[in-house]
């Protein structure tokens, strides 16, 4: 009963109210108030103010207890006087628990004139809570009819209007029917439905009651009212009652909030805090449906609706009992991240998975439950939806892409959110590249397909490196980059997949296969090969332009670290074609993302070499001596050029710089050794002017050869200064400075 | 027998583009494309000895010379044969609601139109396989309900026959019924579409028949013994790229369609695209004989035998119960493969 209640009442704030009402005794007392909590309530109510306040509403209270006959209020002063203190009190700081007994009791007692009463009714505000016993008491006046039908009226209305307010609501559940009875009274029904709107549960919904409802139907057309109240019936008990809704409805209820409204935001502002937002009605699950769609078109995701599918539910309900779930948690109930905690036990995913796109809080919920029905649901779902929509896909054209557009952005959004790839969307991108112009939905597609789930699918050349490889050969500049961008995100994702499966797999101290693991590592290095592959030619097809550099080392940046930052014993070094044009690369950008890289890679293999000296590591997954002497050329190279200024000579790779002096003279290039050292590459020589500038202001010279010995190191100094941050580590790590002094000596290690 | 070699490759790109979305590695491949053949199956001649004796044709006659509106349908969650009734009242009340949007409706109390949910277990192809669930909507005439005077309005079922493929991959909560066929008015196909869509988490697309496909049909269907004299086999071509619409339509005597296909087919009882190919690209230069019009640049919407007719917007009529089995069969493995 308890927990039926937290849930029945939670638009309610309970431990707010709970605080709240402290104070408030505390204050009736006249007593101290806590410090702390006067701060939070915002007012700083001087205690001698309140006292008198206090007082007045006391005398207040009694008199109204007291009075007896009718009193006409013009000519009585006391009458007046009482009854504006109540108003002024209440509009200010709301009325205490009490007050609500002494005053509703003669509001409804007809004592008074109906002028009164609706005065009093509409100052019956709160401070905190409204006691139910009150409220219990207040209703039996409406059985002894005393009091006039706009006052009932009235009185119906602040029920609705302070619902949220009154603190407990068994005993009102218990008035279910007597509230029920009210119905027939044409004026009061609207009212009246609303309150039974908020006080239903699954077990007042009833045969009977029902067909009462059916019969008000009959005789009063459709009414909004009646409509919400029976689609709530139909919620709980879709077995024995059905409606559609109209879609365009948006309000089912008169506003009964009116007299009260300002007062009852100054008592929610009041206990603001983790006081949830006035909820919304969950009836408006018809979602609105362009005119156009046929009925089996899923485009339109489906509204979070709870399973009426639930026949099974009597059999199972033994089973039921034993884990105490006496109830299951409607989706439709669901608002809040904390209801989604309270209730966690006894949700039920909606009737139509695909639904759960649309529902963060659902998507929580699913990224705990591990039940391969849902996937299933989702997947059908998915995957149909993705074909029948797909603009390019089908041979009738009455697609909008804009609405796959967007319903492919929801998917795209849903998978970061579950980081995870859903295998009917992988599925869809296999079957549809081949097909896809390369243009429509661009963005969404490149996105999905960054979210392809890793695997050891042995056919995802096919299926998906040859058509993409076709569209980046044959498309603009900006394409490629975006191609290699999402390429990027598939490594990235990639890896992250791979530790947190590394990360489960050591916790449950089960060892998938060591095949499996090597097929993986395969599917990856497969994927670095490729980007290389077409990054070489791109290079070359574009003329090394350094905004696509920018997108190829960026792919590396993630390819050089996957032992270090995601545990993958594998490390692919860049081909030449992409080395060579980065390390001449006219732009400092690149050279600096490229030393960047190196030093990475440095590091990683030299990690690597540790684990495998020290045996930590299984046998198998020993780098090849390939990579090491990849590496070692590399660096050769760059030091070479960067540092020895002895490229020409060095270089050892079949693609490198090596060159015969003979050849280099007939370049007529003087002292061509030392061109592409850090002083005069191309990219570097912006950097060596304005250093000279500023080391040599008066020379206009620009004598290069200046800067050697101790200028030298200003000049590495003024470089790191300049955020050339990739340099520096390169530098740092992979340059042995014998002696400061002679940095010609200086020589590269290699790993 | 050559057929003009640029008019065949289109006609492939066209099957190849309608039944597109159904390879990949997942699924089960183009239904007898090239790339598998057919030499190991065939989908309509072995006719399950079983289903044969089962399929009384009696019990199987109303479902003949209909034309069924075929869709696939993706697995149904939750779906159990023991609530039939159940269905039938929820559905009756939900059609009811559709039709009177913002009128609450009673569940079980008699209503315009009466729901009927049954089981046809007697159509299956093997043990694996669901029992078909055949949903009819009567309407009570409003003059006198209690005459109950009910006419039949709408009728669809969900089969599966041979769909082993599908139906061994899924778990319990799943219901495989791949196959629905329609016969009535749109708007009770799409509330009773709607609700199953709502209740069972199942998604429903139409089933189109390539034109690849349709001349399977055509072949295998000659093939196929029938008692009485039967009709003539019927095919229809559309020509595409015309102001207007022209359809041509090449009716053959079964007999001589029966004996061209007999030498054509090389083993009995298994049919392989190659066979499928040379029997059409015969029936293409016979009809360029006599008209000087290449059948093979324009595209096939339909095949009539005495079996069964077949369109390519994928609508269908069984015309013999004693292959509706296997005619349920090859739709069967249609849908599967729209599915996966």
């Amino acid at each position: 009963m308890q927990r039926r209640q937290s849930v029945k009442t939670q638009k309610q704030p309970l431990q707010v109210h709970h605080k709240n009402q402290t104070d408030l005794s505390a204050w009736r007392k006249g007593g101290r108030i806590d410090p702390e909590k006067n701060v939070q309530n915002h007012q700083t109510p001087n205690n001698q103010k309140n006292d008198s306040k206090q007082g007045s509403l006391e005398q207040a209270l009694s008199y109204f207890e007291k009075v007896q006959d009718r009193v006409s209020l013009k000519k009585n002063s006391v009458l007046q006087k009482h009854l504006t203190t109540v108003e002024s009190i209440a509009l200010q700081s709301g009325l205490p628990p009490e007050a609500f007994d002494v005053l509703l009791n003669v509001a409804l007692s007809g004592k008074l004139a109906d002028t009164v009463n609706t005065r009093l009714l509409k100052s019956l505000l709160p401070a905190s809570v409204i006691p139910e016993t009150s409220v219990v008491s207040s209703v039996s006046w409406l059985c002894v009819s005393k009091c006039s039908g706009n006052i009932q009226l009235l009185f119906l209305r602040w029920l609705i209007a302070v619902f949220d307010f009154i603190d407990h609501k068994e005993q009102l559940h218990a008035l279910y029917g007597f509230f029920f009875s009210f119905l027939q009274d044409e004026k009061m029904c609207p009212y009246v439905c609303h309150l039974l709107y908020l006080l239903t549960r699954k077990e007042t919904v009833k045969p009977f009651r029902i067909r009462r409802l059916l019969d008000l139907q009959a005789k009063m057309g459709m009414q909004s009212h009646l409509q919400a109240l029976l689609s709530l019936y139909k919620l709980y008990c879709p077995e024995l009652v059905t409606i559609t809704l109209p879609g365009k409805m948006k309000t089912y209820f008169k506003n009964s909030e009116g007299p009260w409204k300002a007062g009852i935001n100054t008592v929610r502002r009041r206990n603001q805090e983790n006081s949830p937002v006035f909820q919304p009605l969950f009836l408006g699950t018809a979602q609105p449906q362009s005119r156009k769609r046929k009925w089996n078109t899923q485009l339109i995701i489906p509204a979070s609706s709870t399973n009426t599918n639930n026949l099974e539910e009597d059999e199972k309900k033994n089973r039921v009992d034993l884990y105490s779930m006496s109830e299951s948690f409607r989706v439709e109930q669901l608002q809040t991240f904390s209801q989604l905690l309270q209730n966690i036990h006894r949700l039920e995913f909606p009737s139509q998975m695909g639904s759960v796109l649309t529902n963060p809080l659902l998507l929580h919920y699913m990224n705990c439950i591990k039940d391969e029905s849902i996937y299933l649901r989702l997947y059908y779902w998915m995957g149909q939806t993705l074909q029948e929509e797909c603009t390019w896909c089908t041979v009738d054209n009455n697609q909008d892409e804009e609405e796959f557009k967007d319903f492919l952005e929801t998917v795209y959004k849903t998978e970061c959110f579950l980081q995870e790839g859903f295998s009917s969307c992988e599925e869809f991108l296999y079957k549809s590249l081949p097909l896809w112009d390369g243009f429509c939905c661009r963005s969404q597609i490149l996105r999905l397909v960054s979210w392809i789930p890793l695997g050891s699918f042995s056919e995802i050349k096919s299926h998906l490196y040859d058509p993409l490889a076709q569209f980046f050969f044959t498309s603009s500049l900006y394409f490629k980059c975006s191609i290699l961008e999402c390429l990027k995100e598939l490594l990235q994702n990639w890896l992250n997949w791979h530790v947190i499966h590394l990360d489960s797999e050591s916790d449950s101290q089960v060892h998938s296969s060591n095949t499996t693991h090597s097929e993986l590592l395969n599917v990856v290095a497969e994927l670095i090969h490729f980007v290389g592959w077409i990054s070489t030619v791109a290079l070359r097809l574009e003329n090394n332009p350094t905004f696509l550099l920018y997108f190829i080392l960026d792919f590396y940046e993630t390819a050089c670290d996957m032992y270090l930052r995601y545990n993958l014993p594998l490390l692919i070094m860049p081909p030449a074609g992409v080395f060579y044009p980065a390390l001449l690369s006219m732009d400092s950008v690149s050279l600096n993302q490229l030393c960047y890289i190196m030093y990475r890679y440095r590091t990683n293999l030299v990690a690597a070499k540790e684990n495998e000296l020290s045996k930590k590591e299984t046998v198998q997954f020993r780098f090849s001596n390939q990579t090491y002497q990849e590496y070692n050329q590399y660096i050769t190279a760059m030091v070479g050029c960067l540092w020895t200024s002895s490229v020409f000579q060095k270089d050892i790779h079949p693609q490198g710089l090596r060159m015969d002096d003979e050849l280099l003279k007939k370049t007529a290039v003087q002292e061509f050794k030392n061109s592409f050292n850090i002083v005069y590459h191309p990219a570097m020589m912006g950097y060596a002017v304005l250093f000279l500038q500023q080391a040599w202001p008066d020379d206009t010279t620009f004598n290069f050869s200046l800067i050697k010995g101790k200028k030298w190191n200003w000049y590495l100094e003024y470089l790191y200064a300049h955020d050339l941050k990739g340099l520096k580590v390169f530098i740092e790590s992979s340059i042995n400075r014998v002696s400061q002094a002679s940095h010609s000596k200086a020589g590269n290690v290699q790993v | 027998e050559a057929a003009p070699g640029p008019a065949s490759v289109m006609e492939s790109v066209e099957g190849v583009a309608r039944t597109l979305l159904s390879f990949g590695r997942l699924s089960r491949g183009l239904p007898f494309g090239r790339a598998h053949g057919l030499s190991s199956r065939d989908p309509l001649l072995p006719l399950a000895p079983r289903s044969q004796e089962n399929a009384d044709p009696q019990r199987t006659a109303f479902l003949l010379r209909k034309q069924w509106t075929l869709y696939s349908v993706t697995p149904l969650y939750r779906f159990s044969n023991a609530h039939l009734r159940d269905y039938a009242r929820l559905l009756s009340a939900f059609i009811a609601a559709e039709k009177q949007k913002g009128l609450a409706v009673e569940v079980g109390v008699e209503l315009d139109i009466k729901v009927a949910v049954s089981s046809l277990p007697y159509l299956k192809g093997s043990d694996q396989d669901q029992a078909a669930i055949l949903v009819q909507l009567s309407s009570r005439s409003p003059a006198s309900p209690k005459n109950s005077e009910e006419k039949l309005i709408w009728s669809g079922w969900f089969c599966c026959v041979s769909g082993d493929d599908l139906s061994k991959n899924v778990p319990e909560d799943f219901t495989c019924l791949p196959l629905f066929l329609v016969n009535g008015a749109e708007c009770y196909t799409s509330i009773v579409g709607s609700w199953f869509q709502k209740t069972f988490d199942c998604s429903f697309r139409r089933l189109a028949i390539s034109p690849l496909i349709l001349s399977w049909m055509a072949a295998m269907w000659t093939g196929c013994k029938v008692d009485k004299t039967a009709s003539a086999m019927e095919l229809v071509f559309s020509v595409p790229c015309l102001p207007q619409p022209l359809d041509i339509s090449y009716a053959i005597h079964p007999e001589d369609a029966k004996a061209l296909w007999d030498t054509v087919q090389k083993t009995p009882g298994e049919i392989i695209q190659e066979e499928v190919d040379v029997f059409m690209d015969c029936l293409y230069s016979h009809f360029h004989r006599h008209f000087r019009i290449h059948l093979s640049a324009t595209k096939l919407v339909k095949v009539s035998t005495a079996i069964a007719s077949a369109h390519c917007d994928g609508i269908i009529k069984f015309l013999q119960s004693q292959y509706l089995t296997g005619v349920l069969m090859l739709l069967t493995e249609l849908a599967i493969s729209q599915i996966e």
